[in-house]
């Protein structure tokens, strides 16, 4: 098997983002979105193709987990957690996720793989 | 092959409830709104009730009294939770074997968590029946030279860390079993019984972000440790406890270890960048504001202040969109604070105060300053209404007051 490319590491990461802003429950949403975020950045230098290729393994199967688990906690209704919309101003910390989010990844970060 | 596909395709259906669907999440903490109460994906009724409005939950600031299910987590559980239903204790079939199959790798999970053989891993209801497994030991085998030392590994009420590596030293070398009570640190901070000689130990499920009722007892072998069953029956976990192991269960406390292991060095960097930012921050806007425990020997993810001035109880119902617990048992029949800050030589009046703030995997930044904020906010309007306080302000030594008698 071909070792991963950099463009398919990229839709790897995209993917990623993707289907976890799916998460309906706020701690778990932005919990995946940060775990993912954070690994690919601190994997971003690795350059032996065998332990890259193990990351991407590990990394779809996490991807897998998160396609499955999204719509459980999403088909089952409960109230959200979350702070009175009234009491709280959106931090900066929200900004990044209003609208689309992370669609695409920030080109300053992808700009960093080496691969 | 076909199992896995007939459980996806059962996963699937389970899932597609009809019903209103849900909006799109909305960003940061303005969450989209749930208008039912809780209810399984199957619709008992499909006719949507009236919503009111917004109907929010508190935010989550108590990993101390339980965490939710880490996703990886469910993701093992549910196979055998659907179709690999099999008893693991059956020998005849594939249900049993592949049954058996999981509970062995869930075990060999928990134990490369804490350094330990698998053999030496019994499971549990939790860390409670494994604290009464033990002690069990010290009553069946009481002799002149034989004793049991038992001390928490991580306080669940201040966060401290007992130095367990020093007092598993002095009892291996006197003789005496070491046993712990590892419920709040397994998965969290690095724990080897045989670096730190631990001779028992116990581990809790819902701790680590695993399912409730399960846990693990730790046994040694070597020097054997010998136990005596609190529950007896079929003989099942080499009869030191009987009763047939609920494999979903145990997979996911096994999972959960693994997920522990894996990002133990990372949550224990964030959970720590937020417990400073929380101490600091409130700390720098509210005078009169005591950490209880050591700070050098201090898990981060348990923080315990005393707002002086403040009772306990007000300022945790003022604050009702978080979470939170205080350190004393005020909220049961007895009015008595925590024994815990009583045996750290706390002043009465500070133990009634106190509040336990709980920051765990998935807490966010926001969470945190939420909840300062509102902290501050919430002990500022409670000082403010104190005549105690106001005695302080006016420089009066609240000991020097002599109370009158009624």
């Amino acid at each position: 098997m071909a070792a991963s490319s950099r463009a398919q590491v990229l839709d790897l990461y995209r993917a990623m983002l993707r289907e976890s802003k799916r998460f309906s429950a706020y701690n778990y949403r932005t919990y995946a979105v940060r775990r993912i975020r954070d690994a690919f950045r601190e994997n971003k230098n690795v350059k032996d193709p065998v332990e890259i290729q193990t990351l991407v393994n590990k990394a779809k199967r996490d991807l897998g987990i998160i396609r499955r688990q999204c719509p459980l906690s999403s088909g089952i209704k409960s109230h959200a957690q979350g702070l009175q919309q009234r009491q709280h101003a959106v931090g900066p910390g929200c900004a990044v996720w209003k609208g689309c989010g992370m669609e695409e990844p920030s080109p300053k970060i992808m700009g960093h793989l080496n691969l | 092959m076909l199992l896995r596909a007939a459980w996806r395709r059962a996963a699937v259906a389970v899932t597609a409830a009809p019903g209103p669907k849900p909006a799109a999440p909305t960003r940061g903490l303005r969450l989209r709104v749930g208008d039912h109460a809780p209810q399984s994906a199957v619709p008992a009724d499909t006719a949507a009730a009236p919503e009111a409005g917004p109907v929010l939950r508190p935010l989550y600031m108590d990993v101390q009294a339980t965490t939710p299910l880490d996703p990886r987590v469910l993701d093992a559980m549910l196979p055998y939770l659907i179709n690999y239903y099999g008893n693991p204790h059956s020998r005849t079939h594939a249900y049993g074997w592949e049954s058996e199959a999981a509970m062995e790798r869930a075990r060999q999970q928990v134990a490369s968590l804490i350094g330990a053989d698998p053999r030496e891993i019994i499971f549990t209801s939790g860390a409670t029946e494994s604290n009464n497994i033990a002690i069990k030991e010290l009553e069946a085998a009481i002799q002149p030279d034989t004793s049991l030392v038992s001390v928490m590994t991580v306080n669940n009420e201040i966060g401290v860390k007992q130095p367990i590596a020093e007092i598993g030293r002095i009892c291996s070398s006197r003789k005496v079993y070491f046993h712990t009570d590892a419920a709040q640190a397994v998965g969290k901070i690095p724990l080897d019984v045989n670096d730190m000689k631990i001779d028992l130990m116990s581990i809790s499920g819902h701790k680590i972000y695993g399912p409730k009722g399960v846990g693990a007892i730790y046994i040694r072998r070597r020097p054997r440790v010998r136990v005596e069953a609190l529950q007896s029956g079929g003989g099942q976990e080499r009869g030191m406890r009987s009763g047939t192991v609920p494999t979903p269960l145990v997979v996911g406390l096994g999972a959960a270890c693994e997920v522990a292991q894996q990002e133990m060095e990372y949550d224990h960097k964030r959970i720590s960048k937020l417990s400073e930012r929380l101490i600091q921050n409130i700390m720098k806007s509210l005078p009169d504001v005591v950490m209880n425990g050591d700070p050098e020997h201090h898990y981060p993810g348990c923080i315990n202040l005393s707002f002086a001035y403040v009772e306990g109880e007000s300022l945790l119902m003022a604050l009702k969109d978080v979470a939170l617990s205080s350190g004393s048992a005020c909220t049961s029949a007895s009015l008595e604070p925590s024994y815990v800050l009583r045996a750290i030589g706390t002043d009465e009046d500070l133990a009634h105060s106190s509040i336990r703030f709980g920051i765990g995997r998935f807490t966010t930044e926001e969470e945190v300053d939420y909840t300062v904020e509102k902290c501050i906010q919430h002990v500022k309007r409670l000082r403010e209404m104190s005549p105690l306080w106001e005695m302080v302000q006016d420089g009066i030594d609240l000991k020097s007051i002599k109370w009158t008698q009624h």
